[in-house]
């Protein structure tokens, strides 16, 4: 039972994740990989000032701004040079990996006395049920503004900025502008999940952000794929269903394992599953029509 | 009022793919006017309208819209006067938002979009009323998404958005070209009744002679980048519809 407890708490984490793929993919259209980077980068940040003492109020705000700061990257390289935005995403990632190095100073940097957000109040005696509502308090905070600011008239075009580019600039939209708050949105939130799993796992590591970007996409295909199922159209459902999404990948994960396949095939597994929830609406016994 | 001084585009300038679009030009067109265009394919029509709309910039020469001179300025900043229909019904409406939150887009078109939840009851009556008068059925159905609609529905409803908040020139950008006939009379009725009601400026750039002949107050020919004809009120009324299928000839 401990073994899907960890991995509840695993997906609560990359829920910041899979918001900012669902964000960048799904809202805007593009297919942003600076995550692979804005994650590492979320998350030694928060190891290096969290072994400072630092504040975690103002670690969450550093987090949340290294975050943007990749995505601004990543939106000017595309939007200003016209670059393609997958060739901006790996030019920041990669950027990135010295950038995180340097922050960190070495490839490894433990947290065994560091107090963490989730020693910040104390629900119950259980730590791992206490961190559980610690997380659930906070993705349920993020949740609400992004369903918030998804709602309101800024949200609405940044929605049709994805969908409808012509049309958006007609109606008075700088659309290039959008996309760097979009992408800056997007990849803040997930150095925030970075920043989480830093606090939970206990420790920051120059490579846990390596193929991070297919548990987002993993996520969100999940949780489209099941809101196109129960043909969902509410925003704050179909968000809730993309953070379902994380959760149900990591236990999809954590069975595998238990199962007991090779932890070394973990990457494999994980891609060959996503591959078949992209592929499954497509995979038909019937001939094709077209 | 727009005018145009002098106003040139080059494609590609100085390779050797150039292509003039439009030679100089000197063009106004009047408060209230109905300005049709018609020309064959690469007269350079499409390039006149997108210069008005700012979604390409003149070479040379000036652009005033009310004595503002707009040259340089973007398309999503001349969206304070302009409104656009585009020849691709797909073009001018987000398929994956709801009918509302279009028309919410477009209520906002010469103001900034805030962090604020601003579809109100009343504003969605304001909606439903105004979808009301095509008389389509659509005005209760304003939750769905605009992509479930036909092509007519869609362009009819890109009408009625640009008329959610001021405006001053309208941009028909060969409207009807992907509608059936019945649709397509529909929209250029809708699009009439609209130009008259609100005292638009408006350009059309079509292809179809019999819309060209009965629409608008004002009619120009263009060839190769350049004005060969320009019919004005008085005289346009006067036009018979087999002149218009003669300049083609």
């Amino acid at each position: 039972m401990d073994f899907y407890l960890a991995a509840l708490l695993q997906g609560l984490c990359f829920s910041g994740l899979a918001l900012g793929i669902y964000l960048s993919m799904t809202i805007f259209n593009i297919p942003d990989i600076t995550t692979d980077g804005s994650y590492t980068f979320g998350a030694v940040t928060a190891g290096v000032l969290l072994s400072q003492q630092i504040p975690l109020y103002l670690i969450i705000i550093l987090v949340l701004f290294a975050g943007a700061l990749a995505g601004t990257a990543t939106a000017l390289i595309h939007t200003r040079l016209k670059i393609n935005p997958l060739l901006a995403g790996i030019l920041v990632m990669t950027a990135l990996y010295s950038v995180n190095l340097k922050i960190l100073g070495r490839s490894n940097l433990p947290l065994l006395n560091a107090k963490t957000l989730f020693d910040t109040v104390s629900l119950s005696a259980n730590s791992n049920v206490n961190t559980l509502y610690v997380l659930a308090g906070m993705v349920l905070l993020l949740l609400l503004l992004m369903s918030y600011v998804l709602r309101t008239d800024f949200g609405i075009a940044m929605r049709a900025t994805g969908n409808s580019e012509n049309m958006v600039r007609a109606l008075g939209v700088n659309t290039q502008y959008m996309k760097i708050i979009g992408l800056a949105m997007a990849n803040a939130l997930t150095a925030l999940s970075g920043c989480l799993m830093v606090q939970l796992q206990g420790f920051a590591d120059i490579n846990m952000g390596i193929g991070i970007v297919i548990t987002g996409l993993g996520s969100v295909i999940i949780g489209e794929s099941l809101a196109a199922v129960l043909a969902i159209r509410s925003i704050p459902i179909n968000l809730l269903i993309v953070l379902a999404g994380a959760v149900i990948f990591q236990f999809v994960l954590a069975f595998t394992l238990s199962i007991g396949i090779d932890a070394t095939l973990l990457k494999l597994v994980t891609a060959v599953f996503v591959l078949l929830i992209v592929s499954l609406p497509r995979l038909s016994f019937k001939q094709s029509d077209d | 009022m727009i005018s145009f001084r002098q106003v040139e585009k080059i494609f590609n300038k100085g390779k050797p793919n150039e292509v003039v679009a439009l030679k100089p030009l000197d063009l106004t067109v009047a408060d209230g006017d109905f300005l049709v265009v018609v020309g064959s394919n690469g007269s350079g029509k499409s390039t006149l309208l997108n210069l008005v709309s700012g979604s390409i910039l003149a070479t040379k020469g000036t652009i005033y819209m009310d004595d503002v001179n707009v040259t340089r300025m973007p398309d999503y900043k001349r969206s304070r006067w302009v409104a656009r229909v585009f020849q691709n019904p797909l073009l001018g409406t987000a398929p994956d938002l709801s009918i509302l939150d279009n028309f919410r887009l477009a209520a906002l078109r010469t103001t900034s979009k805030k962090l604020v939840i601003g579809s109100s009851e009343k504003f969605r009556q304001q909606v439903r009323d105004k979808i009301a008068t095509l008389g389509m059925g659509l005005e209760n159905k304003t939750g769905q998404l605009m992509g479930t609609l036909s092509g007519g529905q869609r362009q009819a409803l890109t009408l009625l958005m640009s008329v959610m908040d001021d405006l001053k020139i309208l941009l028909l950008d060969e409207p009807t070209a992907a509608l059936d006939p019945r649709s397509a009379a529909v929209v250029m009725q809708t699009a009439d009744k609209l130009i008259r009601e609100y005292q638009l400026t408006a350009l059309l750039v079509t292809h179809n002679l019999k819309e060209a002949f009965q629409y608008g107050n004002r009619i120009i020919h263009m060839h190769d980048g350049s004005v060969i004809r320009d019919v004005p009120s008085a005289e346009k009324q006067q036009l018979r519809d087999t002149d218009l299928y003669q300049w083609f000839q």
